[in-house]
């Protein structure tokens, strides 16, 4: 067995897990909370793609440095899809907070058309190329381009911004606030919660993630369209099921377990079907093991 | 303090409150006792807000605070310890404490409070790291008193805080509640299953028979009651 190949099978899997843990982690904090699958969250990770790509071609125009070119586009399509996600929330949600669940599930698919339409409209349907703006790190050199720059700048932001995530779900009020309200909604009013504020700051948090996704992967890939967010969407989705949908470290650990199966399927099997592995998974995670790696199993109250 | 006027509480198309008027006073400890479903807990989530009434008012300290949201509630001084004590059993004892005091920003005041509930409850400042969903039925209900005292409420509603435990932690649970009744100044609302404790606790009592107040007097009356022995209090 070629051992280069092995690395960089799973080099490649580390980089398709990190960023659907990004988007994986906004799906499972809103199920957690609200108990509603997002479908319109992969979305926001294309509307990121395409703010910073807006963006970065402005500033490339003023010769600025790429990496500086990459931060600020980087930060502005956070802020901009995080608007997207509070946004959305309010129009598309909010109304539906005491419907029957399917509704607001419908209501998630029909905005997730209304984005994808919106951006086709907007920009082209055609792939856009996306600049390459990480410039190449010398000290990879020597490593016979295993690993290019995107790559490591795709695993150091993912790590911060995970250990960001935690540090604020740990300890800061908003963050015990949403663990409160996830375990028990009636209770958390009843401490005085203002479980709007919460779910509105859990969408916000979700979007800014996935845009952080969609950013990376852009500059990764190196083009984007319209549609992006819907495939990406709907694995990071299987991730988080595969992980335990509700829990944050399972989507976390989902999203890489999919992702390296991902790469190794495609490199070992055949790359025709690298879109059919996340569904087998998806299919046998919910025949053998429903509530996921690391979900509870839940008891239904009659 | 507390003032409902023909309140009536829907649960979709059921009515729960069939038009309940009550008082509560300054001070007082007043219990709501009545068989199981007779719209007691409704009682205590209507006042809270969590179900809003669809008739009727609820006054606190002369204001009308019917259709204000469960947080602007809480903020106005109404806490509640609610039936089964739903701890967050997820967060760690102090978490669940700290949740207690969400609205609150008096940093000194909180530390105070902290101090104060575990010096009730000696058990919970041992457990203060441990997670919540771990500790016993006691402890629970310990804890759930514990994180409603520590938003400082003028109106304690307590739902049922007996069920479950064993006869000597429910002695020592209701020791505490008179303790805050007279040591804070805590206006108490006590809704019970256990009519002879509670009416041995309370001032005065309002008893509840499928969303209707059938009866209202001070507690040593309606413990000689012919009446409310023959159906809570399982004498003669």
């Amino acid at each position: 067995m070629d051992l280069n190949y092995l690395l960089q099978l799973f080099i490649s899997g580390m980089t398709r897990g990190s960023i659907y843990a990004l988007i994986a982690l906004g799906y499972t904090m809103v199920y957690g909370i609200v108990q509603l699958i997002n479908f319109a969250h992969g979305e926001i990770y294309m509307i990121g793609a395409f703010t910073a790509l807006i963006v970065a071609t402005v500033l490339n125009m003023t010769g600025m440095p790429g990496i500086a070119v990459f931060a600020i586009a980087m930060v502005v399509a956070v802020v901009y899809s995080a608007a997207y996600g509070f946004t959305m929330e309010k129009i598309a949600y909010k109304p539906l907070r005491n419907a029957p669940r399917l509704s607001a599930l419908i209501s998630a698919i029909g905005m997730s058309y209304f984005l994808q339409n919106y951006v086709l409209l907007a920009q082209t349907s055609d792939f856009v190329s996306f600049p390459r703006l990480i410039p190449k790190f010398r000290f990879l050199e020597g490593l016979g381009g295993m690993l290019s720059s995107t790559q490591v700048i795709i695993f150091l932001v993912t790590a911060v911004v995970m250990v960001l995530l935690t540090l604020l779900i740990k300890f800061t009020k908003i963050g015990k606030a949403m663990r409160a309200t996830a375990q028990d909604k009636t209770m958390a009013l009843l401490v005085g919660i203002n479980i709007n504020q919460v779910i509105a700051v859990t969408f916000v948090i979700g979007s800014a993630m996935a845009a952080v996704g969609g950013v990376l992967i852009s500059s990764h890939v190196g083009q984007i369209n319209f549609y992006i967010g819907f495939i990406a969407g709907i694995k990071a989705f299987v991730a988080a099921v595969l992980g335990g949908i509700g829990s944050i470290p399972g989507a976390v650990l989902g999203s890489f377990v999919l992702g390296l199966t991902e790469s190794f399927g495609t490199g070992y099997i055949s790359s025709d079907y690298e879109d059919v592995f996340a569904f087998i998974i998806l299919v046998l995670i919910l025949i053998f093991r429903p509530s996921g790696l690391l979900g509870k199993s839940q008891k239904e109250k009659i | 303090m507390l003032k409902l006027e023909s309140v009536s509480t829907f649960y979709g198309n059921i009515q729960a409150l069939k038009g309940i008027s009550l008082e509560i006073k300054q001070g007082e400890i007043v219990t709501l006792i009545g068989a199981n479903g007779a719209g007691k807990s409704t009682t205590l989530m209507s006042v809270c807000g969590v179900v809003p009434p669809r008739e009727g008012k609820v006054f606190f300290e002369d204001r009308d605070i019917t259709g204000l949201s469960s947080d602007r509630i809480v903020e106005l001084g109404i806490v509640q310890v609610p039936e089964g004590r739903r701890i967050f059993p997820g967060l760690t004892v102090k978490e669940n404490l700290d949740m207690g005091a969400y609205l609150r920003k008096d940093k000194p005041g909180i530390a105070k409070d902290f101090e104060y509930v575990f010096e009730l409850f000696p058990r919970l400042a041992e457990r203060r790291n441990q997670a919540g969903g771990t500790l016993s039925g006691g402890e629970q209900q310990m804890l759930a008193i514990s994180r409603a005292l520590m938003g400082r409420p003028k109106l304690l509603l307590l739902d049922e805080p007996s069920l479950g435990l064993a006869p000597i932690l429910v002695q020592q649970i209701f020791k505490i509640i008179e303790q805050v009744n007279r040591d804070q100044k805590t206006t108490i609302f006590l809704v019970e299953q256990n009519a002879n404790l509670a009416l041995k606790t309370a001032h005065k009592g309002y008893v509840m028979e499928t969303g209707r107040i059938t009866l209202s007097d001070t507690a040593a009356n309606l413990l000689a009651n012919a009446e409310v022995k023959r159906a809570y209090l399982g004498g003669h």
